[in-house]
């Protein structure tokens, strides 16, 4: 708003050279500890397990995975809400991952956050022009009756009315409230916004108002997302490129429509059949593939493969040694599969029923 | 309510422009007004606030009062306050509530034994919910380390056989007001501050405190703004009902002779007085426990209404 935005305000494709954020062998584990005085480590959830990820300016880079998975964690590390395990996060040329809390600062302002419960993000006791200018106050940027002006001119942006200033988040809908978390993320007009999963506590009716409003925005402002979600669609919907996240680790990165047209690793094919479909007839008449078992630990991972021991094409390779991110022979390159034995185009998988998984590695937690 | 009415009403597709026939303006109510409505309609807080602001208005106006009875605390009313015998008098129209053993007006005392008992009572409660929110806030957001520390010292101060050590601490260093107060809130604040600790680690948990990490808030700004905010409501049942403990603790102090020192009259030295006397004057002992019991008894059912309008869930048998 003061200061000129560095980007230049026409829309610009995204490119390969043009990368705003990258991430290298991004780990973060949770130490589990035993003891009461003397604590001794007994092991680490392995929450993100070595991420390698690239997210382009002005583009939305969607994030799918099961609960579990890690992609929560892989959006408060990008936003370095915790120190890394290992790994580094370079952000338009510089390398946030080692900052301390003050030098991070400066990130802070271009990097902002969406939470998941527009309930729980936004405090109870305190009105939202208060809330919405937090960033202004944390940051120094205004105060006073300037404050006030900037604060309602974004609610006015968002959808909200700005009268609603003085009021409460109790006196306000999800859809509103959610409203409110999108401003205050917008405050400091930032580089990349990290939605964690924005619209999964929604009502369907509301997810897409709040959709569009962030499709406005982004061309508004060529902002950056990094969008995360469960929801299949709503990723299809609002994505550039789609990774998709197993147990801490990315299985499959491509195009959208290279992704959901062309899914080359199982875990990709099961999770878009898992997906509903609005015609009752073509419902029916699909067959799922059936994933046994539930997700491994984070605690104690598959060997090999993490996949494994669900996957249906799983056989002693993928038992022994772990896949690498790379494109397959036949994809563009920007599809890059974790596989050894990637699903080929019309192959079904339905007909196929988990092999070595069950016979090899039955998994043995309690 | 209209305010979520509005709230819907606003949810259409263009909520900036004002929805006609809502022109209203409708200011959103704090929780805190909202707990004061809930209070306000609880009719045993209004009678409880209302004796305690008598009590207040009685400490305040001590002098003028006493001055308008026609005795001081420490008179000796050798006429008509003591009997031929050197026996105190019951009630009569010179001495309302009676005197005592010396010939003192015991209204008069129970008047200025009110204003001690309030100052130490109120004093004590609130240094020890300010010492005890500063520590507790401490140990719940700062981190293990620091927690671990400062849990430790709560646990020790807990341990402490605290009347026995308060008996000795004033026989040490010498009875006073001050010291009396000192005394009382350091004896109190631990446990205030094991409370608000674990509303703190609750509290920090939540999504709004990552929320403002995430715009860079320093410690210091998410602990005062962010957290205490959400701290206000059990602190202020929690200073509610120290007071009584206080008020109880003063008397205990006094009536063992380590708090308040006669001739300067205080609830507790008058009773433990008393004693000697009961069997020929009733009225010695039972007025000043009558005052202790009944201003007790208000701190604590004003403190339950205000625990039950700051937090509507719970619910109270009784309560309208």
């Amino acid at each position: 708003m003061t200061k000129p935005d560095p980007t230049p305000s026409i829309q610009r494709r995204p490119s390969d050279d043009d990368v705003l954020l990258t991430l290298r062998g991004v780990v973060k584990h949770y130490p589990i500890k035993h003891g009461i005085i003397f604590k001794t480590e007994i092991g680490r959830v392995r929450a993100v397990d070595g991420v390698e990820l690239t997210v382009r300016r002005g583009e939305t880079l969607g994030l799918v995975g099961e609960t579990g998975c890690g992609k929560s964690t892989l959006a408060r590390c990008i936003t370095r809400l915790f120190p890394l395990t290992a790994g580094s996060i370079v952000f338009d040329g510089q390398d946030i991952s080692r900052l301390s809390r003050r030098e991070l600062r400066p990130y802070r302002r271009q990097v902002q956050m969406i939470f998941q419960d527009p309930y729980g993000s936004l405090n109870p006791r305190r009105r939202i022009g208060s809330i919405i200018g937090d960033p202004f106050a944390i940051h120094g940027v205004a105060d006073g009756a300037e404050r006030k002006r900037r604060v309602q001119e974004l609610m006015e942006l968002v959808g909200l009315n700005p009268e609603h200033y003085n009021r409460f988040p109790a006196d306000f809908s999800g859809g509103q409230r959610q409203r409110i978390g999108v401003a205050r993320a917008l405050a400091l007009r930032p580089k990349l916004i990290v939605c964690d999963e924005p619209v999964s506590a929604l009502d369907v009716s509301i997810q897409a108002q709040i959709i569009n409003l962030l499709e406005g925005l982004q061309d508004e402002f060529n902002l950056t997302y990094v969008f995360i979600a469960h929801d299949l669609s709503v990723v299809e919907h609002v994505s550039d490129r789609v990774a998709v996240m197993y147990l801490g680790k990315i299985v499959e990165l491509a195009d959208r429509d290279q992704l959901y047209g062309q899914p080359r690793h199982p875990y990709t094919n099961a999770l878009l059949l898992a997906g509903s479909i609005a015609d009752p007839d073509r419902a029916r008449a699909r067959r799922r593939i059936i994933l046994t078992g539930d997700v491994p630990s984070p605690v104690d991972p598959p060997s090999g493969c993490r996949f494994h021991p669900r996957c249906p094409k799983a056989q002693q390779l993928c038992f022994d040694t772990e896949p690498q991110l790379q494109p397959e022979p036949g994809d563009p390159v920007e599809h890059a599969t974790a596989c050894h034995f990637p699903v080929a185009p019309g192959e079904d998988l339905t007909v196929l029923t988990p092999g070595i998984g069950s016979a090899v590695d039955q998994p043995t937690e309690g | 309510m209209s305010a979520s009415e509005l709230s819907e009403v606003a949810d259409l597709p263009d909520p900036a422009v004002p929805q006609p026939g809502v022109e209203r303006q409708v200011e959103g109510r704090s929780p805190w007004q909202l707990a004061w409505i809930r209070l306000r309609r609880d009719r045993v807080a209004v009678v409880c606030a209302a004796f305690i602001l008598l009590l207040v208005l009685v400490a305040i106006l001590a002098d003028p009062l006493a001055n308008w009875i026609g005795y001081n605390a420490t008179d000796q009313d050798q006429v008509n306050g003591i009997t031929a015998d050197g026996l105190p008098v019951g009630p009569d129209a010179h001495h309302l509530l009676g005197t005592d053993n010396l010939g003192r007006d015991i209204l008069v005392r129970i008047i200025f034994g009110t204003r001690v008992s309030l100052v130490v009572g109120v004093s004590a409660a609130v240094a020890a919910v300010l010492i005890g929110v500063i520590v507790g806030l401490c140990a719940g957001y700062l981190g293990p380390v620091v927690d671990s520390v400062l849990a430790r010292l709560m646990d020790v101060v807990l341990s402490f056989p605290f009347l026995l050590f308060a008996i000795a601490l004033v026989t040490v260093v010498g009875p006073s007001e001050l010291i009396e107060i000192l005394v009382i809130a350091f004896f109190s604040w631990a446990a205030v501050g094991r409370i608000v600790r674990g509303q703190t680690l609750a509290i920090r948990e939540r999504e709004y405190i990552e929320a403002a990490r995430s715009l860079g808030a320093g410690n210091l700004r998410i602990m005062v703004i962010d957290v205490l905010p959400n701290l206000m409501a059990p602190v202020i049942v929690y200073v509610t009902l120290l007071i009584p403990v206080s008020i109880v603790f003063e008397a205990t102090l006094s009536y063992l002779g380590v708090g308040i020192i006669p001739p300067t009259p205080s609830w507790g030295n008058m009773i433990s007085d008393a004693q000697n006397f009961y069997q020929v004057a009733w009225w010695y002992l039972v007025f000043p426990g009558a005052a202790l019991v009944l201003t007790t008894l208000a701190f604590n059912l004003l403190g339950d209404s205000v625990r039950d309008a700051l937090d509507p869930r719970t619910e109270r048998l009784f309560a309208k």
